[in-house]
């Protein structure tokens, strides 16, 4: 997994998966089109803010709510590179992985960084570099179990691994 | 069998599932699944990855099912585009658990009406409600769209043996207080984390007490408080409804064992609990009705929703209801969660009561429970709804508020126009 570079956009605790997609919305599965309106009902231009390899920096619990997909499509497809959250909901958690958003879990980051900020993270190594305010954190690195559907590009293309070489 | 160590219902189901003696929380397990649901949001997305794989064959056809019930009737032509995708790929793998029209109603209300759901049943569903069926003692839990494709292609999925937070409920309820303040009241306790990755299992006296719509209720809400699932035990009850609805199938009877391990214990004396509400914009921000500190007016009131869609909320509605009237500032949309309770509303006489005080019935739909239709709220605007988030913009537009009761406060509040008591309206008890 390659290194992440971007600029810090910060949310505070259970952001929901309303606000990140709002359901008027879900009548379409196209990720421009999804995210096209990310986080619209909190911050009307978010979409048009990032650039891409942005990374969002939030507080506990982000992406509780409902089951959509569409909640991690939409985030990726507007550009941001990774997630760094103090905890996630659990339907969230599965899902980024699924489709392939990096999400990293890591209460320091989530509490010392501030919007506009500049990070390096380095998901092999578990590090997270706050360049602007020079602070190095490690944090726990990803379960090997998550990190093999990362590696493979998402849920299904490392399921198909299994069971073409079944 | 050799005596294993005792286990938490959640890990007894699992342990069940993989014909193992014991689980451990923690431990990564790969579980075959029992049944699969997505509707008609989370199905097209599934259908995209699943058809991408080109693997054109489903695990077993007869362990899907395909719900069209959040935009149900069709709201708008791209909505109707997602539903014609479901429709086909239904026919083209021989589904014939496909929802739409008139026999469909809102999942979670349904599966458990067509006897889909048994004790000890692995359920995934793309839907974060699915935990619903952990009222049936099911191991049951919402995932995304791939998830699901997934389990299309393999017949499982992998779970983390979850941690247990048993919820012991004891004393005598009060009047007209439901399965819906116990929940809210808990997840007000707990927080909307406050079983963020664990299994919640119900327990107590009451628990036993409680009706078997008011056990959905609280599995509904599991997931509220961040829940995996949002167990009860099989008792004589499960065993009479799950008789009703599926004669055919053998019931497990599945309880947890005495001295199991949990990771928390939390106690509730009911006798202390009153109707409440759940304040704007988080399930937990719950309050005592009674103890609002000013009248909250409102303009719509929302009954229905796989949380408080049932022929019982329908009663309760009912009893407040009748010989009264909505009150003229605001909207009362009352939504039989499935054909069967619409029908059963109308063999007694409840619907009759609804359109005479000024409500509005309408078909089954998930509708404004997530801001689909049927039920928009404009800027500004506050309702009173018996569904199970008031996240920001959850009704309608973002500046909307959305206040989260059981069913007897919102058709109280339907009545007298601001968020009340049945006290108010000077009725003591529902009989
Ligand atoms: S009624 Fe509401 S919460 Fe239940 S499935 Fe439909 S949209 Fe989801």
């Amino acid at each position: 997994m390659k290194k992440i570079r971007g600029k810090v956009w910060k949310f505070g605790d259970n952001i929901d998966t309303d606000v990140i997609i709002p359901a008027r919305y879900l009548n379409t599965t196209d990720p421009e089109e999804l995210g096209k309106h990310c986080m619209e009902d909190l911050d009307p231009y978010f979409s048009k803010k990032i650039s891409k390899g942005d990374i969002i920096v939030a507080g506990k619990n982000f992406g509780c709510g409902s089951s959509r997909e569409h909640a991690p499509v939409a985030i990726k497809a507007c550009g941001i590179s990774c997630i760094i959250a103090e905890s996630f909901a659990r339907i969230f958690y599965r899902n980024a992985f699924n489709t392939g958003l990096l999400i990293l879990e890591s209460p320091e980051v989530a509490s010392e960084t501030e919007e506009g900020d500049e990070l390096e993270v380095y998901p092999e190594e578990g590090k997270i570099v706050n360049l602007t305010k020079n602070k190095t954190y490690h944090i726990k690195p990803i379960p090997p179990f998550m990190k093999a559907i990362l590696e493979d590009g998402g849920l299904i293309p490392h399921i198909l691994k299994k069971y073409q070489s079944a | 069998m050799k005596p294993s160590s005792p286990m938490t219902l959640a890990e007894k189901i699992l342990a069940y599932k993989l014909k193992v003696l014991k689980v451990e929380p923690g431990e990564l397990i790969e579980v075959p699944v029992d049944l699969t649901l997505a509707n008609d949001i989370t199905a097209p997305l599934a259908i995209k990855t699943f058809e991408e794989t080109h693997i054109n064959r489903l695990f077993d056809p007869e362990k899907v099912v395909l719900v069209m019930d959040h935009f149900t009737p069709n709201k708008d032509i791209k909505s109707a585009e997602q539903v014609r995708i479901c429709r086909e790929f239904a026919r083209k793998y021989g589904i014939k658990h496909y929802y739409e029209g008139g026999n469909c109603g809102i999942e979670h209300v349904l599966l458990p009406e067509l006897g889909l759901t048994f004790p000890g049943d692995i359920i995934i569903g793309a839907d974060s409600h699915t935990c619903t069926y952990g009222a049936v003692a099911a191991f049951a839990t919402g995932v995304g769209s791939t998830d699901l494709a997934a389990a299309w292609i393999t017949g499982k999925t992998w779970f983390k043996v979850p941690e247990t937070i048993k919820l012991v409920y004891y004393g005598k309820l009060k009047p007209w207080v439901t399965g819906k303040d116990l929940i809210l009241y808990t997840i007000g306790d707990i927080g909307v984390d406050g079983a963020l990755y664990k299994a919640m299992e119900f327990s107590g006296e009451t628990v036993r007490q409680l009706s078997m719509a008011d056990r959905f209720t609280m599995s509904n809400m599991a997931i509220e408080a961040g829940a995996k699932v949002g167990l009860f035990e099989v008792d004589k009850k499960t065993v009479a409804f799950l008789k009703k609805v599926n004669p055919q199938r053998e019931v497990l009877i599945i309880k947890p064992d005495r001295k199991a391990n949990y990771s928390e214990v939390k106690e509730y004396d009911v006798s202390k609990i009153d109707l409440v509400v759940a304040l704007p914009h988080l399930p937990s921000k719950v309050k005592l009705v009674k103890e609002l500190s000013q009248k909250i007016f409102i303009d719509q009131v929302v009954i229905g929703s796989c949380t408080n869609g049932r022929i019982e909320d329908l009663s309760i509605v009912a009893k407040i209801l009748k010989g009264r009237k909505v009150n003229s500032n605001l909207r009362c949309i009352i939504i039989p969660a499935t054909p069967k309770v619409y029908q059963e509303a109308l063999k007694r006489g409840y619907l009759e009561v609804f359109l005479s005080a000024g409500a509005m019935v309408s078909p089954p739909t998930c509708g404004p429970c997530l801001g689909g239709h049927m039920g928009i709220l404009a800027k500004g605007e506050r309702a009173v709804a018996t569904t199970n988030r008031n996240f920001i913009g959850r009704m309608g537009h973002p500046e909307s508020e959305v206040y989260l009761a059981g069913p007897a406060v919102a058709a109280v509040s339907a009545v007298l126009g601001y968020i009340g008591t049945p006290e108010e309206l000077g009725l003591k008890t529902p009989e």
